[in-house]
């Protein structure tokens, strides 16, 4: 991924957090949050001025609920935005992605601490 | 959150949107924009202020907490002080388990299964690779964070720093330095 598509990306997207030299995050899994949107992006998923509108929706709705947008929220925000994108988009479903949430979650709780969590069919049973 | 994120990852991966390596390789770009990075405000501290070092040695995640900037912190980090004749080094094999609230995103080899086992076999073999080179009768001390405990280490404050300010300090710590791999730089080279 060369920098010219992330500039692209903080560019369209006015909201997201950054320095000088470009985006930042408050922790490992925003990144990684980015990283999926830039990629999805980057495979015609949706274009930058879509996804900043599903991104002003989901704040919109959040705030309505009472977010208190200090900005500590906004990758909650945005990862919000990509669930619902792929499955509008028909990457996916909101039926697989609660399997796999699910799945997830119990992998997590039977992998004792200091072992990397791994997905296994047992997990979707 | 974290499960949230690995669900979609899975899920994207899995239908061949990417390969986790290509997501892996966005978020490194990132490293070190990642996290408070409060680990060289801490060290530069100590380095300053003799009752802060003991507390923190003492209880690294109270000691950390008193600090009024630093918002939060793993409930177990350990620091554990170099000294002439103890180099200590940390490996972990999961990122949760790496202070980043401290130091920011962990480094690709960090996670690196070679590192991890090198590094608890041949320490010294370890750091020869990342240019560190120790006095043959300086005990190199390994810690692995397997439980929920993280290590912060305390490097040697560099000579030739004598009524630095903390802010000058600091300046000086890398992340290296604070995983055990580097040192702290050196005054009036260039960084």
């Amino acid at each position: 991924m060369d920098a010219s598509a992330a500039a692209r990306a903080t560019s369209a997207v006015a909201s997201i957090p950054r320095d000088d030299d470009g985006p930042v995050f408050r922790a490992p899994w925003e990144a990684q949050a980015f990283a999926m949107a830039l990629t999805l992006h980057d495979r015609g998923v949706f274009t930058w001025p879509e996804w900043a509108a599903a991104l002003a929706d989901q704040i919109k709705r959040a705030q309505a609920a009472g977010d208190p947008d200090t900005g500590e929220t906004y990758y909650l925000h945005w990862l919000a935005t990509l669930e619902h994108l792929v499955a509008a988009k028909g990457v996916t479903t909101p039926d697989t992605l609660r399997r796999y949430r699910n799945a997830w979650d119990h992998a997590a709780d039977r992998t004792p601490h200091g072992k990397p969590i791994e997905l296994t069919p047992a997990d979707f049973e | 959150m974290e499960l949230r994120v690995r669900a979609l990852e899975s899920i994207l991966s899995e239908k061949g949107y990417f390969e986790p390596a290509a997501l892996d390789a966005i978020v490194q770009a990132y490293e070190t924009k990642i996290g408070p990075h409060n680990g060289a405000r801490v060290v530069a501290k100590a380095w300053s202020d003799p009752a802060f070092k003991q507390a923190l040695l003492d209880d690294a995640s109270k000691a950390v907490g008193t600090l009024g900037h630093v918002s939060r912190v793993g409930d177990h980090l350990v620091a554990v002080e170099n000294t002439p004749n103890r180099h200590n080094m940390v490996v972990c094999t999961l990122c949760s388990c790496y202070p980043w609230e401290m130091l920011g995103l962990p480094p690709v080899w960090y996670k690196a299964a070679p590192y991890r086992s090198r590094a608890v076999k041949d320490p010294r073999g370890v750091l020869a690779d990342f240019g560190v080179s120790l006095p043959t009768q300086t005990e190199i001390r390994v810690w692995d964070s397997t439980a929920e405990t993280r290590f912060l280490v305390l490097p040697m404050r560099p000579a030739g720093t004598e009524g630095w300010s903390e802010e000058q300090l600091a300046e000086l710590v890398t992340r290296d330095s604070m995983i055990g791999t580097g040192f702290p730089k050196t005054p009036g080279a260039p960084s």
